[in-house]
This record gives structure tokens, C-alpha cells and sequence, in this order.
């Protein structure tokens, strides 16, 4: 038996793992099937979303007399309708129309440095997280005055039966329709808001990498590709989001 | 936009910088922008129901094409992995569907349970 150890000659043949079917890197690939897995848990809350909705009355009278009651699901333009400095003022759906430009801009702007990436230009790959990173936090933000709003509840709040009011929204009870409401907005928009700040972090470390020359010395910018595609992912979800919590 | 599969972009570091291919990236962005306008012009002109759903979920899936195909870049994917994503995606969106009609019919089922 040979002792002497030799370095092992990679294997080329199509059936010996030479073959590269997909086409793409490792860590594309499970980034890719990572984001698959993810993408089912998303789809798992809005099919608890869907279910939950049709197990529920609907509003049915004319949406101008709308009023909150735990007895059906709320519109939600007349949930989501302030905007911070524009105390009282009916806005249905502006603020979340802003957030969702934002989210866009955002993932245009990653995928601007995904691009300077190919191009091996660490300047613009600096300058467009820069712009992702601000338009993340920016959304960050956002929610989080959203959230407050949410909880804080409006002025007149819901008439209960017993004469009493209830502000805002808690696990419990809710001023704007059924518990579960209140429950699948901070499950659904906080599972979300939580993946977009680990997003916004891993964002941080690729721009800090870049400044220090770690993507150019390494020869690829693959790291910002596949931060890119967790990113756009995110930005995804959120239309998703957008279409089955704010509009439908 | 290069091809991400290739290795045509590993010159050196010495090289020259090529010019920015943005235009495709902005084409995108702007059929984004224009297709959430477009929603918020059903929510605000149109009356709630099934037809307006529809309109929403059909733009919705139009966003959500543009995104993963240019932005994720999976339209210029090999085959084989466009469709490892797809096939279990529509497998879900089958059960949503699914689950959602299940909700009406336990809604209907609790609703007329003492009649």
C-alpha cells in the first residue's frame, strides 16, 4: 500500500461530478433554494391570512358608512389610512404607497451594484449599497412609525357594546376588526420587517467588505450578487404583501 | 448585463472599468412603478370585488415575474434551475388556492351550523 499522499486530480467526467447542470456557483444555488424555503413560510402566513379572512363575514355595506367592528374584516383603506404629519387626515393606503416605492427603489439600486460588481468597479458597488442601505433603513423606518400607529390606535378608536372604547391593536383585541386582524399584521409585517433588517445588516457588512477591498483582492463581487438576490426576495414579499393585506 | 454563469468578468484588477449596462435595470424599475400606479388606480376607481381582486393578483404575479426574472436574474438561469424554483412555487400557490376556498366553506359551515 502507497503511504505517499497525492493531491487528488478534480474530476471532470460528466458522471464523476464534473457536470455543473445549473449552471451557477454554490453559493447561488443555495441561496436560491434558501429563499424557495423561505418564500413557503411567507406562503404559509398568507394562506392563514386567505383562510382566516374567509372564515370571516365580510363587510358588506356601502364603504363610505364603514365602521370598525370585530363582527368582520376591516377594509383595510380604512386601516391603513394616516401619514405622519397629516394628523386626522384621511389618506387611504399613501403611506404604504410611499413604503412600497421605497422597497422598489431600494432593490433597483442593489441591482445597480450587483452590475458594478461584474464590472469589477468598487466605486459604484460603494455608492449603490450606499443608496440600498439608506432606502432600506428608510423602509425600516417606515414601519416601524406604521406599527406605532397601529398599536397606538385613532382618536375615536371602537364603540364596544358595553359603551367602552378600545385603542389600537394588541394580541387581544383590536379596534379595527376580529383579534386574528391585528395577530396576521404583526406576524406577516413583522416576519417581513425581520428579514429586511437582517437583510440591511448583511447589506452593512458587503459595504464595509467593499470599502476594505475584500470583494476586489477575492476577484469576484459574488457576495453582493447573492446579498442582492436575498434582498430582491424581500422586496418580493413585500408585493406580495402589499396586494393581499393593503389592496385585496 | 453579462451572464452570471460565465467567467468573462475575472480580468484583473489592473484592467479597465467597462461602461455601465443600466438600461434593462431601468426598464424594469419603471414597469414596476408603473404597474403598482396602476393598482393604486383600481383601488381608488373601482368598487371591491372578485373582479377587482383578479385585476390585483394578476398585476401582482406580473410584478413579482419582473422582479425574479431581471432582478434575480432567473430568466437567464439554466433550465433546469428556472425550474426547481417554479415547479414548487406553483405547487403552493395550489395549495393557497385550495386552503382559500376551504375558508369560505368553513365560514359557510359555522354560519348555518344551527339552521
Amino acid at each position: 500500500m502507497s503511504t505517499s499522499t497525492t493531491l487528488e486530480e478534480p474530476k471532470t467526467g460528466t458522471w464523476d461530478g464534473g457536470n455543473e447542470p445549473l449552471k451557477a456557483s454554490y453559493g447561488k444555488l443555495m441561496m436560491w433554494f434558501f429563499l424557495l424555503s423561505d418564500a413557503f413560510t411567507f406562503g404559509a402566513f398568507l394562506i392563514v391570512y386567505g383562510l382566516s379572512r374567509h372564515s370571516h363575514l365580510p363587510y358588506t355595506g356601502r364603504p363610505e358608512d364603514f365602521q370598525f367592528s370585530t363582527e368582520w374584516w376591516p377594509i383595510p383603506e380604512k386601516v391603513f389610512n394616516a401619514f405622519p404629519g397629516f394628523h386626522g387626515v384621511d389618506l387611504p393606503l399613501a403611506f404604504v404607497a410611499l413604503m412600497t416605492m421605497i422597497l422598489i427603489l431600494s432593490s433597483v439600486t442593489m441591482v445597480l451594484a450587483v452590475e458594478a460588481g461584474h464590472r469589477m468597479d468598487k466605486n459604484d458597488v460603494q455608492k449603490w449599497l450606499l443608496w440600498t442601505i439608506l432606502f432600506g433603513g428608510t423602509f425600516l423606518g417606515c414601519q416601524a412609525w406604521e406599527w406605532t400607529h397601529f398599536i397606538t390606535g385613532t382618536d375615536e378608536g371602537m364603540l364596544m357594546a358595553d359603551g367602552t372604547r378600545v385603542f389600537g391593536a394588541n394580541m387581544v383585541m383590536n379596534q379595527y376588526g376580529p383579534p386574528l386582524f391585528a395577530n396576521l399584521f404583526f406576524f406577516i409585517t413583522g416576519f417581513h420587517g425581520f428579514h429586511v433588517t437582517v437583510g440591511w445588516i448583511l447589506l452593512v457588512i458587503a459595504f464595509i467588505s467593499t470599502v476594505n477591498g475584500v470583494y476586489h483582492k477575492r476577484g469576484h463581487y459574488e457576495m453582493v450578487e447573492k446579498i442582492g438576490l436575498y434582498w430582491h426576495f424581500v422586496d418580493l414579499v413585500w408585493v406580495f404583501v402589499f396586494t393581499f393585506f393593503y389592496l385585496i | 448585463m453579462a451572464a452570471h454563469s460565465d467567467h468573462s468578468n475575472d480580468f484583473h484588477q489592473t484592467g479597465e472599468i467597462p461602461k455601465a449596462q443600466t438600461k434593462v435595470i431601468w426598464k424594469t424599475f419603471f414597469i414596476l412603478v408603473a404597474l403598482t400606479a396602476v393598482e393604486f388606480l383600481f383601488a381608488f376607481t373601482m368598487d371591491a370585488g372578485t373582479l377587482r381582486n383578479a385585476i390585483f393578483i394578476v398585476l401582482t404575479i406580473f410584478k413579482a415575474f419582473y422582479i425574479v426574472a431581471e432582478f434575480m436574474h432567473l430568466k437567464h438561469e439554466a433550465k433546469a434551475l428556472i425550474w426547481s424554483i417554479i415547479i414548487p412555487l406553483a405547487l403552493m400557490i395550489w395549495l393557497m388556492v385550495a386552503l382559500i376556498s376551504e375558508g369560505s366553506y368553513y365560514f359557510d359551515s359555522i354560519r348555518n351550523y344551527f339552521n
